[in-house]
Order: C-alpha cells, then structure tokens, then sequence
C-alpha cells in the first residue's frame, strides 16, 4: 500500500462498518447471517473482477476456476495436514494467485475477446481435474468444515494431535467465543453460522479495504494508464505487460480467498460448486455494481443473493410450473446483464455521479 | 487400425468444430465481436430440429428447419440487441468487454428460456442413418456411416459456402465490408444489411453444428449438456487457432483440433477430455500467436 500523506486509507471506516456488522450480527435471524456470508463471499469475489475488469482492462471468464484452486488448496491442507484455519485461508490466497500469475503470463499476451474465450476454456476445463487426481475426491469433492471451536461435536481434530499453531488458534478461538456471547447479553445464542459469517465478513473488510487502497495507489494508476491507452502508458515509463500480470495474479489471490470462503459455508469443496454459472454470476455483479466502482460492489453481491428469493416470491405469485421457477433466477440474473450493459453501461453509481455533474453543471450555466 | 482410428474420430469431431468456428469467424468479420451466445443459438435451433423431428418424421426435413431457424434468430439478435449495443455502450471503460458481457447474457437467456420452454430433461434425436462401424477385413472401424455422412455434409456446405464467397456479388459485399466498412459503404454496398447477413449465416452454420454434435454423440441433449459448452468451447479454440479472421484458418483450426484432442485422449489419458482444448489453445498462443492463418495485428482488435 503506497500510503500518501494527502490520501487517508479510510482504516477507521472500514473498523466501524466491522463493529457495526459484528454488533448486528448478534440480533438478526440465522437465515439471515448465512445470506450475510454468501454477500461477503461475493463482496470479495466481485471486487477481485473489479479490480481485472474495470481497473486493468482485462476480462476473466475463469474466476469461478480461480476460486476452486483456493477452495481445494485450503480443504486439501486441512484435511491432510490439519493446518489452522488461518493458514489454510492463506494458503487458499497464494495457490489461487499462483494459478492467476500464470493465466496472468498468458493473458498478457491476449486482448479482449481472446482472453475472454482462453479462461472460458479454463473454467470449463478446470473442475474436470477434480476427477484426475485422488486427493481431490473426484465428484463427491472433499470435506472442509470450519465450526467455532466450543461447538465441534463430531470433531475431525480430535483424532490427531494437536499442533502448536492448532493450540494458539483453538485458545484465540475460545477467547473469541467467550468475548462474543459474554459482552452481548441478549444476544443470540453462538452458532455456526455466525461464526462463518464472522470470519466471511472480517475477510470481505480486510480485502475491500486492501482493494481500494490498491487502487488508489501507483499501481492502481498505471493500471489505469494502461487500460486507458497502452501505448502512452508505456511512453511514461510502465510495464504494461508487468503490470497486467500484477493485476491477475493479486485478483486471482482475492478469488481464491473468496473461492475457500464459499467452501467453508457449503462445507464441502467439489467442482460443481463452481460451475460456469458462479464465474458468469461474478462478472454480473461487477456489472451492475459498475465496473469501475469499487463501492458498488455491495449493491452487486446484494442483487446477485436478492435474485433467488425474488425470483421465488415472482414465480409463486403467477403460480407458475417447476420449470419457470427453477429458471427464473438465471434469466432474471442473463436478463439484468445484458439491460445493465446496454443501458447503464458503466454503473448505476458512476451513471448518478455523471447525471448529477451534468445537472450541476447546467445549473451554473443558468445562473449566468 | 487404432491410428486409423483415432484419426477419423478426430476428423468427424474436428469438422464439427469447424462448423463452429466458421460461426465464430461469420459474426467476428461482420460485427467484430466473438459470439458466446453462439453456443445458446446452437442449442435452440437443435431444439427446432427437434420439433421439426418429431412434427415431421424426417432429420432431413429438421435440418434446413433448424437451419432456417437459427439463421432468423441470429438475425434477428444483430437486429435488435447488437445495434442497441454499439449505439449506447461504445465508449467508457465498459467498451471494451461490453460485447463479451452482453453476449454472455444472451447466453444466460437463451438457456433459461429453453429450459422454461422444453423442460431440463434429456431429449433424444435419432441418427438418420446407422451408428456401427464399417467393417474392413473382419475388423470393426469406430468409422461408421453416420461419421461419414456428418463429414459429407460438413464438406458439402464448406463448398457452398466458399462459392457464395467468392463467386456472388453478395459474397464480394460480405468481403468488402468485413475489410473495410467505410469504402464498401461509399460503393452502396449497404453495410449494415450486411452485417446481419452476417450473422444469419453464422446462425445457420451453428445449428448444423448442434444438431451434428448431438447425434454423433448418443443422440441425447439438454440445456445443461456439457456438449454444448464442448461446442463453445472447441468451436472458439478452432477459430482463434485460425486466426478468427479466416474462413479457411477456421476449417484448418477445427480439424487439427478435432484430432490433436482425438489423439490426447486416445494415447494420453481419456479423462482430459475437457481440459485439452485449453492446453492446446495455451500451446497455439504461444507459439503462434497470429493463428495457422492470419496477420498480427489482428490479435489485438
């Protein structure tokens, strides 16, 4: 992070909006802190596509690939060597951007169209590997089950020794639990699914606020130059090749982490956790959180976890087939895709802000 | 025998993709934009040569029907959502992947529609003609009647295509404005009536491709068949390794293809049936960027 004296980094933000998630968290219903995870998941997922897509100029059709390296990377450590949830997180991180420094190399030779179809190659491709290789558990996947410390009842640690990191994390762990259901008097009743939604949206804050002090800063800019106009980005001095594959590599390194998140709350990995659909749902949400905004991505994870129940209040009202109710979600999601881009192409906050700067902009022609 | 083989599966599947492909490269020089709704417009046309199928009795009778079929729909999808595009999304930071995103859409809708329509059930078309192999000296060939007759039509509309090319003034207008729109214009070739010609022709290329694609399988199909995907998939490999401009390089890029994946999964390991294609693209990218046929520039529109 190139901190600038001129550019806060918005840390005291970002520990609010913590508190604040942590707080509701306690006093909201269980259906709602799992949606609370799945939008977290997606916060983090869409912003690694904002941070290709709309910043660098790249288009990935592979990020639900990107995300399955991360998920198997973190499932296979825990399983088979019963690393710390912590560290399987990191590693899910690092093994999804080494995949995307890779891609990255290849990609920067590819525009547009060219890359898009190379990683719609590799989305298709990928998950097939699951069935390649034992450790991967072919189509069933692997188990990777993430519970708060005090509630494992069928605890798969209990088999094996405990580490040393295992004792520093399960006592941090207690120390949590402890502090959550002691300092909340009427709070709700520690479960699964809150802790899951902790850790999601402890991992959403830490990568947004990452993200967006990435964006600001040099990198950020040359990045920009770059999608912008190559060739004078390269006039002033950047690698434009190098600095597109910092661009996959740090966005494949968010996917992954993403990519074990989801794992963790369907507790399970397997490749049809991450079909073609997951990396189209992805590029949907950047969409229409516009491309180019950071902050919409919010309204883009929202949208994309609202479609389902929607759809389902839509299809019962007109008590429609099976058929239409199951597919709907898909046409409504295809349906705003293209609507998005063929009327709001660039955001509907960036679309405000330029409606708003025309306005003003008329105004003081007036008043002249 | 086994070579022989694996070639003439490689061959069949490989002028299957070229059909695809041709797809790809019809929408690319005509609009400039890669098609991946190409592979929903497949699969809705097979669902008219379904129709037409089980209506009419006869797969000879389904195949101009869905032909014919995917040639209006593609036109009609140039009419009404690519010109919308290019009026309202050709300039911002959004320009450059607009047309994937909204192709991709399209993709999405057509699915959901066709599954909405006929169910997400497998259907079945059944092969006109017999799908054992050709007996030679006592020895079974994988070769079969309906492989040579899904290689015979693939030639035959090859030949008509290339004679509408080269020999029309229609084939001479889509040549002039794929190459330069603006003097083909000034000539009163009327561009962009053209263009959806275009995409008409790619329609219809991709339905033969759907419908083939099925019934050299086992016949059976769905919304959510990998084969379709597979005919995305190859369909794009073949036409980038062809350099995505030319009608040719696409045949030539759908036939080493079909057997370089034919020849993977024959003496490699038959579980790469998905992941091949991807290496085989990453490999062609590296080594020749510019596709089989094609200049260099090309690979940066």
């Amino acid at each position: 992070m190139h901190k600038s004296k001129k550019q806060s980094t918005h840390l005291p933000l970002f520990i609010l909006l913590g508190v604040v998630l942590f707080i509701l968290s306690n006093f909201i219903e269980e259906l709602r802190v799992s949606q609370g995870t799945t939008i977290a998941v997606y916060v983090i997922a869409i912003s690694s596509i904002i941070l290709l897509t709309g910043y660098s100029g790249q288009v990935s059709l592979g990020h639900g690939a990107l995300m399955a390296i991360g998920a198997y990377a973190a499932a296979v450590l825990r399983l088979e060597y019963n690393l710390p949830i912590i560290l399987c997180f990191v590693a899910a991180v690092l093994a999804a951007a080494i995949g995307g420094l890779l891609l990255g190399m290849a990609a920067a030779r590819l525009s547009g169209p060219y890359l898009a179809g190379t990683t719609l190659a590799l989305a298709i491709g990928l998950p097939s590997l699951a069935n390649q290789f034992p450790i991967l558990g072919g189509e069933q996947g692997r188990e990777f089950k993430v519970g708060p410390p005090d509630f494992e009842p069928e605890v798969v640690i209990a088999e094996e020794p405990l580490t040393f990191f295992g004792n520093v994390l399960s006592i941090l762990d207690k120390l949590q639990t402890t502090l959550a259901t002691g300092a909340w008097p009427g709070a709700s009743p520690m479960s699964t699914y809150k802790w899951w939604f902790w850790i999601a949206a402890l991992a959403a804050l830490i990568s947004m606020w990452s993200v967006r002090n990435i964006l600001n800063s040099a990198y950020g800019r040359s990045w920009r130059a770059g999608r912008g106009n190559e060739v004078a980005a390269q006039l002033t001095g950047i690698n434009t090749a190098r600095s597109k594959v910092l661009a996959f590599t740090i966005s494949a390194g968010i996917a992954g982490l993403a990519g074990a998140l989801l794992a963790m709350s369907i507790g399970t990995v397997s490749p049809s956790a991450f079909p073609l659909a997951l990396s189209f749902s992805l590029l949907t949400g950047a969409v229409l959180a516009g491309i180019t905004t950071l902050g919409g991505v919010i309204i883009g994870a929202v949208v994309l976890v609202a479609i389902p129940e929607i759809a389902d209040v839509v299809a019962h009202r007109l008590g429609s087939s099976e058929s239409v109710t199951t597919n709907l979600p898909g046409l409504i999601v295809s349906g705003l895709l293209i609507l998005t881009v063929l009327f709001v192409p660039n955001g509907p906050v960036e679309q405000h802000r330029a409606r708003k700067a025309k306005h003003e902009a008329a105004h003081k022609g007036t008043k002249k | 025998m086994q070579l022989l083989n694996t070639l003439l599966i490689g061959i069949t599947a490989g002028s299957i993709y070229s059909l695809m492909a041709i797809a790809f490269v019809l929408v690319w020089r005509s609009t400039r934009v890669v098609n991946f709704a190409q592979a929903g417009m497949a699969l809705l046309s097979t669902y008219f040569g379904y129709e037409a199928v089980s209506r009419l009795g006869s797969f000879w009778i389904a195949l101009p029907v869905a032909m014919i079929g995917g040639a209006l729909f593609a036109a009609l999808i140039e009419l009404v959502l690519m010109r919308l595009l290019v009026k309202h999304a050709s300039s911002g930071p959004i320009a450059g992947v607009a047309p994937i995103i909204a192709t991709l859409g399209l993709l999405g809708v057509i699915k959901s529609v066709v599954t909405m329509i006929w169910g997400g059930q497998d259907l079945r078309i059944v092969a006109p003609i017999s799908n054992n192999g050709f007996t030679i000296n006592g020895e079974t060939l994988v070769f079969s009647p309906l492989k040579l007759l899904v290689l015979v039509v693939v030639v035959v509309l090859l030949i008509m295509l290339s004679i509408l090319f080269q020999k029309t003034n229609l084939g001479l207008a889509l040549r002039a404005s794929a190459h330069a729109p603006e003097i083909a214009r000034l000539s009163g070739v009327r561009v962009d009536a053209v263009r959806t010609l275009g995409w008409a022709l790619a329609g219809a290329a991709g339905a033969v491709a759907g419908l083939f694609q099925t019934v050299n399988g086992n016949g059976n199909f769905s919304p959510d068949s990998i084969e379709f995907s597979l005919l995305l998939v190859s369909g794009f490999i073949a036409a980038v390794i062809g350099g995505l401009d030319s009608l040719l390089g696409a045949v030539l890029g759908g036939l080493f293809l079909g057997i370089s994946i034919s020849f993977v999964l024959m003496y490699v390991s038959s579980g790469l049936f998905f992941i091949a294609p991807f290496v085989i693209l990453l490999i062609v990218l590296f080594v020749r960027p510019q596709g089989i046929i094609g200049v260099k520039a090309g690979r940066r529109a």
